[in-house]
């Protein structure tokens, strides 16, 4: 009776804790945070140096903060990681972007602005971190509804 | 509402691999209201991985700010023809979706 009770609870916390495990990935500390400092801070990045070896595509003005393009890139050797901040919006963090052997660090995505924002673009590489920005006005928010 | 289709194109570049992947997602923010002003909750896509013949290169965390019906571009160093190419996404739902393409 003892050992079916045990496997029954062994068998109940195995069940709890994989999709736990598949879902840690996600960063939830750092995308919660409500300012680009303690976002960038939950993820370990601390200062980072300006480069121009990271290009940020995107346009001046975006008339529609809903789908506003972004096409960025990195030349810093043994680039990694490359990740997306928007300092109004209400959540700054957009995405971290993990790069293994096979990929190029580059995305090219859609995102959404609720105001007139700096785009900044974080690299990592060989442990160090490098930084780009862009302005882009917008001229209707989407956020909201 | 769920997972509905996605679109994927793999071709060869100079060089690189172009993958453009389109999914079928509302990526609701938590912020918008419906017709009746009550907030929509948030729904949204959390994890991306991008997989070259079984293999991950790409492991991308994005939040709700990504635009509705999320379409992605990513690279690939090198690449041949008929390389599988698999994208698949993970929601705060727990709901999944994948694809797979073959490189033209």
């Amino acid at each position: 009776m003892n050992t079916l009770r045990r496997a029954l609870v062994a068998a109940l916390v195995i069940g709890i804790v994989k999709p736990l495990a598949a879902l840690a990935a996600w960063n939830k500390e750092a995308f919660g945070a409500k300012t680009a400092g303690d976002a960038l801070e939950s993820l370990g990045v601390g200062n980072a140096a300006p480069s121009k070896d990271l290009t940020i595509d995107a346009p001046q003005i975006a008339e529609n903060g809903a789908v506003v393009p972004i096409e960025i890139s990195s030349a810093i050797a043994g680039t990694t990681a490359l990740i997306v901040v928007i300092d109004k919006n209400p959540f700054p963090l957009i995405a971290r972007f993990d790069f293994k052997e096979g990929a190029l660090p580059f995305v090219k995505v859609n995102v959404k602005m609720g105001e007139t924002s700096d785009v900044r673009v974080l690299a990592e590489a060989g442990g160090k971190h490098y930084v780009a920005t862009k302005e882009v006005k917008v001229t209707i928010g989407g956020c909201g509804g | 509402m769920a997972a509905g289709p996605m679109k994927m194109r793999a071709t060869l570049g100079q060089g690189f691999t172009d993958v453009r992947v389109l999914m079928t997602h509302p990526m609701e923010t938590g912020q918008r209201k419906d017709s009746d002003g009550k907030l929509v909750p948030l729904h949204f896509i959390q994890n991306l991985t991008v997989k070259v013949n079984g293999k991950p290169v790409v492991e991308a965390q994005i939040s709700q700010a990504v635009s509705r019906n999320p379409v992605f571009s990513f690279r690939l160093k090198g690449g041949a023809k008929g390389d599988k190419i698999e994208v698949s996404w993970l929601d705060n739902h727990g709901d999944t979706n994948s694809t797979e393409a073959a490189v033209a």
